[in-house]
């Protein structure tokens, strides 16, 4: 074994030493280099623009969850004033507590009025007086009628209770404690007479319970998305029922079954376009065909159901048989081996192990669902539902459609309100999309 | 019986139905030597019975409940209507109102002719025969249908092969659904279009300028002139889409292509599912951000330089759409990218381009069509895109291409059609399905293309 | 009994040090390279190879499948800085100058050092505009007309121009398999490479399109140095001066062709050529 010549480098030569390089080399030209560092500039340029363009559309999702939340965690806290509430028996004309009757004609907003007055005893002119009655919400009557029929011992008694306050007070207040305070409808009157209650520390910012156990209302404070929840947890569940068995059944028809001909191009060309049809006229077809055919009633979460029902399909039936196709088809020439007939291939064995895939798809169909609002709005969801939907044929609403509702009010504390209610709706859109995620990562099989 | 009741009593029969349908496949066969004698396993010839009375009974229920409404309806108009008199159909409803309240109980105000009160009884009536008459027929075809079912039950019947086919039925049957959808939107929308068509001439509608859609309902009554000429809502719409394509594109191509060609492996993973979330918030939220930020942010920023953009500018729901719009181009165009085969890179790397020279002169090129199908795609979502615009768009509309003012499109005029009291009869309601086809061609048009330039285009990597 | 032939070459191999026999060196030397190394991830995939290819001669590097021959001949032009785990090692220089130096720009070396691929893959564009890319970007042209004839002469040069003149503006990709292989030998001519590397130019082609090839190698190495991997034995002696063996990283040996395919100095050569295994 023996090398030939061996020939020695010893230090590497600048390479941009033009003595190291055949003469007419068409990379050594000073042109070429000039060239060269532009071109290196515009490599440059152009790298920079992707990430800006990544920037952007990370700094548009930031600003718009700052600005939501922003907007909105005020919601979460009401404001309440504490007032001494004298039971007066003969004022209020209770013989008898327990009576629904009585209860009901009972003058409780004059008693919160005369309880007002006694609060604030210098007040003498009648426009001030009524004035000072704004301080607590409309329905405080109502409010303290059902605590006196919660404790009946009370009647006669006086009692130390936290009333909601109206939603400009409240508005004034929060903004006060952020230091600048807003003053809106409150005028100087009414601003003094709410930093003394504060210095008698009779106003506190409480837990938003009224947010989550009342329906919607006109005024402010007392508007809640309790109704809009139920409403949407019906129209989902009805969505639910109906899209899954269906999708799953097209899915599996499509992939196990259906022959390679026309009918059956045409099933997937209209799942495919149906896929792209944009929503809203996915409620023109609810409104022609269920409500005006076959004069379904409107704005209830049976009808919102179809309808959505009608726009999930694609998405699951799509999903749904990507699932079915990644299922290896030697686990079907297995069964089909043994001597099972195709219905229990399908059953026993393909659809169990395509089954989290189509879990996944169901739940990413169902979180768009949660979301839509024009077809809801075209099948009447748009009406003013204060009572909470009991049953799927009950007039109810939902969360989307009663933040586009809210936000069309000009009382500016349904700002808060409205960004409240969007949190609560991207809380579920995530935790469904965080549970679509998971459930893909965790039953994800390697084949 | 209340319906909800009679189906769970279907549901019960059905049940019983299908223990009865097994327990007597193995009775039969008992003496025979076992199950091993069946020609099917007793789960098949207990679904057999089952479906026997599960599905003419279901069907006919379904068939009562959607069609009854209108029966009776029908029954009561003969009743109140004298021959031969022509009743208008507003005052025809209002007479059915009428009677529906006197029945409900919730009538106010004068006092109804003997007539209504009369067809009020007979409705009652009529609900309550119809009633009993499908609990009554229903059940009982569910119980025949167990029985019939049952007599069959024999050793070498194939219940199972029978079974199967009904189950590939019901699966073709749910396949349809897609097609029948589609048939109901064409149908509907179609429908009530030619009706509006009756009333207002299709040239009109398409070609006209102006749209202000009052009808009068007084004969005398002041700015009851309607006019559906859709053109500016064309406009609006084609300005507001355009915005937005504008804002995105350029965004979702170059994101896509950083992504796929300079990002490494980790950043991916994080930072492409956090542009997709952008896809995933509903659109009524960007509305409200849309209405309430963006907007008063570019009247603010107008008016300091002098400009005075109206608080419902085309341009703010133009962004917000744009930025919506973004996670669509961007994987869409992030998929075919990243199908460009390697060789082709490899070729002009080789050749001692940039990075950026390839990007630009190979790989796109190359990935064009796929692109370009994903942006008609995103166009037709913008263009079908209702909340953001219903919410930070106006209701004028106005024939314009000044960004800075305020336009309105084609959903947003559909939602305010519908979105209200009116006769559903009206031209006004009428044009908002007359819109609502328009739109659904355009889209469907697009969405055709779209696939089309893809497959016609394509180069074969193998 | 291939098993036990293929358990003693490999044997074999694992015992040899990196002394390589023949003459892995050449007086006129455009490339050389000294103790390369190269690593993909934890797996060594080259061993000490030591070789140069002189200036203007063919040299073709053969070896058994997976012996890391297109591996070596990817580095000499740095296309493996797009594999982000593979690590070279060791002094690679063109004309003196290390390819390697974290100062060198890679841009125009590659303009020095061309590639051919193993299939053909002309860009989807026009055949004029494929050949014209490399001087496009590069900016060696200021005119259409320079344009022209640059495009002219490489395509004459790689024996394609008679074939297309007439459709210089029909889609490369519309060739046929051995046409659109001279193209990208073309595209590559176009920029006035000094080395052009080949790595299986014709595994994907037809015997007509080899020999067509083969031809134009024989030509090309008049004015260019090439470096050719091949899967052939029967090609590597018909085009190349030197050939060069490699086995599972190594570099066995180097000689005249001539000598390689009919005395190496080596027995796995031996072994490799008379088809005993590989």
């Amino acid at each position: 074994m023996t090398s030939g010549k061996k020939m020695s480098v010893e230090n590497p030569v600048d390479h941009n030493n033009s003595a190291n390089r055949v003469k007419g080399s068409v990379v050594d030209t000073e042109r070429f280099k000039k060239r060269l560092a532009q071109r290196y500039r515009a490599e440059q340029r152009f790298r920079l623009y992707g990430l800006m363009s990544i920037g952007f559309g990370l700094l548009c999702l930031v600003l718009l969850f700052t600005d939501i939340i922003g907007k909105g965690h005020s919601a979460f806290f009401e404001t309440r004033v504490s007032m001494d509430i004298h039971f007066d028996a003969e004022y209020l004309q209770i013989t008898d507590v327990s009576s629904e009757q009585q209860l009901n004609n009972a003058n409780f907003d004059g008693l919160i009025k005369r309880t007002w007055r006694a609060q604030f005893p210098d007040v003498k002119s009648r426009s001030d007086k009524r004035l000072l009655a704004t301080i607590s919400s409309s329905g405080s009557g109502y409010f303290i009628r059902d605590q006196l029929a919660l404790n009946p011992h009370w009647l006669g008694t006086q009692q130390t209770l936290w009333l909601l306050v109206d939603d400009d007070v409240d508005v004034y207040y929060k903004s006060r404690q952020k230091g600048d305070a807003y003053m809106g409808r409150v005028n100087e009157k009414l601003a003094s007479w709410i930093e003394s209650l504060i210095a008698e520390e009779r106003m506190e910012l409480n837990f938003n319970t009224t947010f989550f156990t009342a329906g919607d209302s006109r005024e402010p404070e007392q508007a809640g998305i309790r109704g809009a929840m139920v409403g949407s947890l019906w129209t989902l569940l009805i969505t639910l029922i109906l899209s899954f068995p269906i999708g799953v059944a097209a899915a599996i028809y499509l992939e196990e079954y259906a022959p390679q001909n026309r009918w059956t191009d045409l099933i997937e060309v209209n799942i495919n376009n149906l896929a792209a049809v944009p929503s809203i006229i996915f409620g023109l077809l609810g409104l022609a065909i269920f409500i005006n055919f076959f004069e379904l009633p409107r704005s209830v979460p049976l009808v919102g159901g179809l309808v959505l029902t009608l726009m999930t399909l694609p998405t699951i039936i799509i999903s749904s048989r990507a699932a079915i196709k990644a299922v290896p088809p030697s686990i079907r020439e297995a069964a089909l081996g043994i001597g099972a007939s195709k219905m229990q291939v399908v059953l026993h064995h393909v659809l169990p192990l395509a089954m989290p895939g189509m879990l996944t798809g169901t739940i990413i169909g169902m979180a768009q669902a949660l979301g839509e609002t024009a077809p809801l709005l075209m099948i009447g969801m748009v009406a003013f539902i204060v009572d909470v939907p009991g049953s799927v044929t009950d007039p109810a609403a939902v969360l989307p459609v009663q933040i586009f509702l809210w936000a069309d009010s000009p009382e500016r504390a349904f700002v808060e309100k409205t960004s409240a209610a969007i949190m609560v709706l991207l809380t579920f859109l995530i935790v469904m999309n965080t549970l679509a995620v998971l459930l893909r990562k965790r039953l994800e099989r390697r084949w | 019986m209340e319906t909800s009741n009679l189906l769970l009593a279907l549901v019960m029969v059905i049940a019983v139905s299908y223990a009865f349908g097994r327990g007597r496949s193995i009775s039969v066969v008992a003496p025979l030597g076992g199950i091993k004698t069946l020609n099917s396993l007793p789960f098949y010839h207990g679904m057999l019975t089952a479906l026997w009375c599960a599905i003419p009974s279901l069907f006919l229920t379904l068939l009562w409940l959607l069609f009854e409404p209108k029966i009776i309806e029908t029954l009561v108009i003969s009743q109140i209507i004298i021959d031969g008199e022509q009743v208008s159909s507003d005052k025809l409803s209002l007479m059915l109102n009428t009677v529906e309240n006197i029945l409900a109980g919730t009538l106010l105000g004068i006092e109804p002719s003997q007539a209504l009160i009369d067809a009020a009884e007979h409705l009652r009536s009529l609900r309550q025969t119809s009633q009993m008459a499908m609990t009554v027929s229903t059940l009982s075809l569910a119980m025949m249908g167990g029985l019939w079912a049952m007599t069959k039950i024999s050793p070498n019947y194939g219940a199972r092969v029978k079974v199967e086919k009904t189950f590939k039925i019901v699966l073709l049957a749910c396949s349809c659904i897609a097609i029948l959808t589609t048939i109901g939107i064409v149908l509907s929308v179609l429908f009530e279009s030619l009706r509006f068509f009756k009333s207002i001439p299709a040239t009109d509608f398409l070609f006209g300028l102006q749209w202000s859609p009052q009808t009068a309902i007084r004969a005398d009554q002041v700015g009851g002139s309607g006019a559906f000429g859709a053109v500016p809502l064309f406009a609006g719409t084609m300005l507001i889409s355009f915005i937005a394509m504008l804002v995105a594109v350029p965004v979702g191509l170059m994101a896509a292509i950083y992504l796929s060609e300079y990002a490494s492996t980790r950043f991916r993973t994080y930072i492409k599912p956090l542009i997709e979330i952008l896809a995933g918030i509903p659109t009524v939220v960007y509305g409200f951000f849309a209405a309430l930020t963006v907007a008063p942010a570019i009247r603010e920023a107008g008016s300091m330089v002098g400009l005075s953009p109206s608080s419902e500018s085309a341009l703010a729901a133009g962004l917000v759409m744009g930025v919506m719009i973004i996670p669509f181009v961007s994987s869409l165009s992030d998929d075919v990218i990243n199908a460009v085969p390697q060789s082709l890179r490899d070729g002009s790397l080789g050749l001692g381009a940039t990075r950026s020279e390839t990007i630009k002169q190979v790989v796109i090129p190359a990935a064009l069509p796929g692109i370009v199908s994903g942006v008609l795609l995103a166009a037709s979502r913008a263009i079908g895109e209702t909340m953001i615009v219903v919410m930070a768009a106006g209701l004028a509309a106005k024939l314009t291409a000044n960004p800075l003012e305020s336009v309105t499109t084609v959903t947003v005029q559909i939602v305010t059609l519908l979105v209200g009291d009116q006769e559903f009869d009206s031209p006004k309601t009428l044009a908002a399905f007359a819109l609502g086809l328009m739109l659904f061609t355009v889209t469907l048009g697009l969405n055709f293309i779209a696939q089309h330039v893809v497959k016609k285009y394509r180069e074969q990597y193998d | 009994m291939k098993n036990t032939v293929l358990n003693q070459v490999n044997s074999a191999a694992e015992n040899i040090t990196s002394q390589t026999v023949g003459f892995p060196f050449s007086d006129d030397a455009k490339m050389s390279v000294r103790d390369c190394n190269v690593f993909y991830g934890d797996k060594q995939a080259i061993f000490d190879v030591n070789l140069d290819i002189g200036n203007n001669e063919v040299l073709a590097m053969i070896g058994p499948s997976g012996c890391g021959k297109s591996t070596f001949l990817r580095c000499l032009n740095r296309m493996n800085d797009s594999i982000d785990i593979c690590r070279v090692e060791g002094s690679l220089c063109l004309e003196g100058s290390d390819i390697y130096d974290p100062q060198l720009d890679v841009v125009p070396l590659r303009a020095r050092v061309g590639m051919v691929f193993q299939k053909p893959n002309p860009f989807p564009k026009s055949i004029y505009d494929n050949v014209a890319y490399g001087p496009r970007i590069h900016g060696l042209v200021s005119r259409r007309a320079e344009l022209d004839e640059i495009v002219e002469n490489s395509l004459q040069k790689a024996s394609l121009w008679n074939e297309v003149k007439d459709r210089l503006h029909e889609p490369g990709t519309g060739l046929s398999g051995g046409q659109q292989q001279r193209l990208c030998i073309a595209r590559s001519i176009a920029v006035s490479p000094e080395v052009i590397l080949m790595d299986e130019p014709c595994s994907a082609l037809d015997p007509i399109a080899t020999a067509k090839i083969e031809e134009l190698i024989a030509t090309l190495s008049k004015n260019y140095t090439i470096a050719i991997v091949t899967h052939s034995m029967q090609q590597a002696a018909r085009v190349s001066n030197r050939t060069a063996y490699f086995h599972m990283g190594k570099l066995i040996e180097v000689n005249e062709t001539e000598k390689v395919f009919t005395n190496p100095d080596h027995e796995l050569t031996e072994a490799y050529i008379t088809g005993r295994f590989g």
